[in-house]
């Protein structure tokens, strides 16, 4: 049987500046999953991810998230979802006036009346989940891009969060810390009992951690599938973005104007000569 | 048609000042509402006023220091012509408790720590840790921007008494150490002249509301600053330039008001 769904998002429709970013985005996310949402820079994706996190409002079509639809939600009904989410930001988004050990104490003494002596176990415990229990005292400027990203997301399952949502994880990382954050997203992920969600663009790392993933493509869900039904897709869209190929149905030009009118051409020769 | 593209030009700057106005003025409302949670914290007023107001004490007090000396001796240059040398120190106190501790203070206080301010804020929103704290449901008006308001706002008045009385002994230094003003006439004379009322408390009154406009803008411009490089420089130089600005018309127009017919 499958599991029941944690988000749900039906009809999604999203304008901005009359530009259409998401068209009918139909998604589902069982509870438990991790979850890809894979596709070009600019595609809508993080876009989409603001939505499940209540930040925009759709123009049409609704998320729900455990049974509630967010942007019914007032303010504080919204805190409240939020409290029992996590968000992962693209650069770690670590509060650089605190420290390592307070960045991962931020949301416990925020949101719960923890006596300080348990949050500093809880704390270590977090840190040493992510291999970076040495780092408590250091300030996030301390840290390297790879080390940054785990604290992070240490910060990010404080509270044992049931909706765990990554912005671009892998970006800008090198290839052990890249795996080294792949590894952790799925262990972190089954050890809570989480769902997650993973924006990316990052296609052999993510494939090897999903369950599932949906492809976009101009604010439409191009393709979706399990990692193997992506890798062994026939479609020209997946095809060329998981193999990386320069020709397919993707151009590299930017659309512009006819190019010999842009260089001043006329019948082969340059009309100023 | 230039003239009309001009009208338009002149039309389109105009509501868009109206409408950051109305906005600024809905920040600062929110900043009020949100400031009892802003003082349940109260650990990070403090942690503010130690960067806002005590990082900024070295600059007002050689600041004031200065211009007490400079106001030693041209008001001894001044007055020695009409005979009135012993005057000197009510004239001393008289101009910095009244104008130039708060209205001065004031400036060397946006140009410190109100640009400090909207450039952290600033560099805060481009790093998406204003975001970050929205997704973990803190609310960073009462978490960032409350806390940095009311530290700015202590401080102003503080910061203002401390640079008149640095530079009443900057005067007292130029005038009696120095050129040999009687030091029993400087004091008794200031004694006489400055009332509490009329000159020390409207003075503590004008930077009371120079901190309240100073930091308003420093927070509104960091927050409000697109999440760019560019942005953020931007946004810094116009807190410095608005601010001051506001601090000279808001001057006038409280002066204007406080020692009307006096």
């Amino acid at each position: 049987m499958p599991s029941p769904a944690l988000v749900e998002i039906r009809d999604l429709n999203f304008t901005y500046d009359r530009r259409p970013v998401l068209q009918g985005i139909n998604m589902v996310f069982p509870k438990g999953k991790l979850v890809a949402i894979m596709g070009l820079s600019g595609c809508g994706k993080t876009t989409l991810l603001r939505h499940i996190g209540g930040a925009l409002k759709p123009a049409k079509g609704y998320v729900k998230v455990d049974g509630q639809v967010v942007h019914e939600l007032d303010r504080d009904n919204l805190y409240a979802m939020r409290r029992k989410m996590g968000m992962l930001f693209q650069f770690g988004a670590l509060f650089t006036d605190m420290s390592v050990y307070d960045n991962v104490a931020f949301q416990m003494r925020e949101h719960t009346g923890l006596p300080e002596a348990i949050i500093h176990d809880l704390v270590l415990m977090k840190l040493h989940a992510v291999g970076l229990r040495g780092t408590h005292h250091l300030m996030p400027s301390e840290l390297s891009g790879g080390m940054a990203r785990r604290v992070a997301l240490a910060r990010t399952v404080a509270l044992d969060p049931m909706l765990i949502m990554y912005d671009e994880p892998f970006a800008g990382l090198d290839p052990i810390s890249l795996t080294v954050v792949g590894d952790l997203i799925r262990r972190l992920n089954d050890a809570l009992g989480a769902t997650s969600i993973i924006v990316t663009h990052d296609v052999q790392e993510s494939l090897k951690i999903v369950d599932y993933v949906y492809f976009m493509a101009n604010g439409v869900i191009e393709a979706e599938g399990t990692p193997d039904e992506i890798r062994a897709s026939d479609k020209e869209f997946v095809h060329q973005f998981v193999h990386g190929e320069m020709d397919g149905p993707v151009p590299f030009h930017y659309p512009g104007g006819d190019y010999r009118q842009d260089l001043n051409l006329r019948g082969g020769h340059h009309a100023g000569s | 048609m230039p003239a009309v593209k001009a009208i338009k030009g002149i039309g389109h700057r105009t509501v868009n000042a109206v409408w950051r106005i109305g906005v600024a003025a809905r920040f600062f409302l929110l900043t009020l509402t949100h400031s009892g949670s802003g003082f349940r914290r109260f650990h990070l007023i403090i942690k503010e006023l130690f960067s806002t107001g005590v990082m900024s004490l070295i600059i007002i007090i050689v600041a004031g220091l200065f211009v007490g000396m400079v106001l030693g001796l041209q008001g001894y240059e001044t007055l020695k012509r009409y005979g009135s040398e012993s005057a000197l120190g009510s004239m001393v106190a008289l101009s910095l408790v009244r104008e130039l501790g708060p209205v001065v203070a004031a400036l060397l206080f946006a140009s410190r720590a109100g640009s400090a301010m909207t450039a952290e804020i600033g560099l805060m929103k481009a790093t998406e840790q204003i975001s970050a704290m929205e997704m973990m449901a803190v609310n960073p008006i009462a978490r960032i921007v409350a806390p940095r308001f009311w530290a700015g706002v202590i401080s102003m008045p503080l910061l203002a008494a401390l640079f008149s009385a640095v530079g009443v002994f900057g005067g007292y230094f130029v005038g009696v150490v120095q050129i040999g003003v009687d030091e029993g006439s400087f004091w008794s004379q200031m004694q006489s002249a400055v009332d509490f009322r009329e000159d020390i408390l409207n003075g503590v009154i004008k930077s009371f509301a120079f901190g309240i406009v100073v930091t308003v803008i420093a927070l509104f411009e960091g927050y409000d600053a697109p999440p760019t490089a560019e942005g953020v420089s931007g946004a810094t130089t116009r807190t410095v330039v608005t601010s001051s600005l506001a601090i000279l018309m808001l001057d006038f127009i409280l002066t204007a008001i406080m020692f009307r017919g006096n």
